[in-house]
């Protein structure tokens, strides 16, 4: 489908500013520079070609990162990472326990410098990562994760507290072997 | 409601998402709850430095306006914004070469009024203003065959208030042409007569006053020959032996 000028004009207007941050987002998932430049240049040409799906006043942002996300996931890499990834998604965040071997969290924080941060959220599994990244780095609201995700509030509050635990436990083993 | 149960709840709380009344009373508990409260501001610098640390990949600027290259409406766009770009070049282009033209002609025709006020006014003050000096047009006329390289009709002035003094052969742009002298109530009529040419076609055009150093100017073409007064008479006399001039003509 070929949009008219003025519906091109507008997805532009739209979709440009969101172009670092979808770009971060994609190296994120990918771990790879080439590839990232591939999935945002796919997901690009993918939202302008289904623009007309868009649905005027919902949220763009959501729209173009489920996009993003939806390719990443059929690619060879978004296969793998997303067959190595245990999710264990309740909808019950209060079922994620305080582990009681955690480090106190402000000692973590006090040894965790920018690259061990980057270390621990490269290294967790990419559910935990992505939405880690949409909520602290993006700053999305549940409700836009909810949308980007395509997955219910609960699972979004659940799933959250999950990554958070995990992403404290290797911070954790990551200061601790460093002061090892 | 125990530490036990707010704390799952912090994250939300820091998010923003907690229910309003929900965050009041997380609140309240914060502040008088040292061990939530430790719990709390950790997270939050924890938010804080993943905020910062998750900002890790910028995109190359090439590969940005590669991508926008590929999704801007670039087709038509770059035609029309191409079309735009080259009228307005080309109207640029026009506007001062129609500019030059204009400037160029302007500057002839104030070249070519002066040097027939010039002419006249050389004539004025000569002591020999004509050199044939006759008040009959069927002396005049004939004294300038041979001279100049055209015939033209002097017009009859009986009962009319131009009195012919004479005439002589006068040059513009060395081209030989006819100065034939009038007066009217003592002003004093220049009348020159010259063969046309495009130049001064473009030069003066027609039937347009001009004015020099308070003399008036006339110009006008008829029959293949340019005729010009130059005087310090009034319009309504110019146009008076302009009409004569035509009507001896036909």
């Amino acid at each position: 489908m070929v949009l008219n000028r003025d519906k091109a004009y507008e997805f532009e207007q739209l979709a440009m500013p969101l172009f670092a941050s979808l770009y971060n987002l994609a190296q994120w998932l990918t771990q790879d520079r080439s590839e990232a430049e591939d999935l945002v240049q796919e997901t690009y040409a993918k939202a302008l070609k289904g623009f007309d799906s868009f649905q005027p006043g919902t949220n763009f942002r959501a729209w173009m990162y489920r996009i993003l996300r939806n390719t990443f996931l059929t690619s060879r890499t978004g296969l793998k990472a997303a067959r190595t990834v245990p999710i264990d998604d309740e909808d019950d965040p209060q079922s994620v326990s305080p582990s009681t071997t955690e480090t106190p969290e402000s000692i973590l924080l006090a040894r965790a410098d920018h690259d061990a941060i980057q270390g621990a959220l490269q290294a967790l599994p990419m559910a935990y990562r992505e939405i880690i990244l949409l909520c602290d780095v993006e700053e999305m609201s549940y409700r836009e994760i909810s949308e980007a995700l395509t997955i219910p509030m609960g699972t979004v509050m659940s799933r959250l507290a999950r990554a958070r635990k995990a992403m404290r436990q290797l911070l954790a083993e990551k200061v601790q072997g460093a002061y090892r | 409601m125990s530490c036990e149960n707010w704390q799952p709840k912090i994250d939300a709380y820091l998010d923003a998402e907690l229910p309003e009344a929900e965050a009041r009373e997380l609140d309240a508990h914060l502040r008088t709850c040292p061990s939530c409260s430790s719990q709390a501001l950790t997270r939050s610098e924890m938010k804080r430095s993943i905020h910062r640390a998750g900002k890790k990949f910028a995109p190359d600027p090439e590969f940005r306006r590669r991508v926008q290259a590929s999704i801007s409406p670039k087709v038509s766009g770059w035609r029309w914004g191409w079309i735009v770009e080259v009228s307005a070049v080309c109207a640029a282009i026009l506007l001062v070469i129609f500019g030059s033209m204009v400037w160029v002609r302007q500057s002839q025709r104030q070249q070519l009024v002066g040097e027939l006020t010039d002419l006249h006014v050389a004539t004025l003050a000569s002591a020999n203003r004509v050199d044939v000096v006759s008040s009959d047009r069927h002396t005049v006329k004939p004294w300038f065959q041979g001279k100049v390289p055209f015939t033209f009709n002097v017009p009859e002035l009986q009962g009319s208030p131009f009195e012919l003094l004479g005439g002589k052969v006068t040059y513009l742009d060395q081209t030989p042409g006819a100065e034939l002298l009038f007066t009217v109530r003592k002003h004093v009529l220049s009348v020159f007569i010259f063969k046309d040419s495009p130049e001064l076609e473009r030069s003066l055009g027609s039937g347009e006053l001009m004015r020099r150093l308070s003399f008036n100017i006339e110009s006008w073409a008829d029959g293949g020959l340019r005729y010009l007064i130059v005087t310090d008479a009034g319009r309504s006399d110019i146009d008076d032996l302009r009409t004569r001039f035509m009507q001896a003509a036909k």
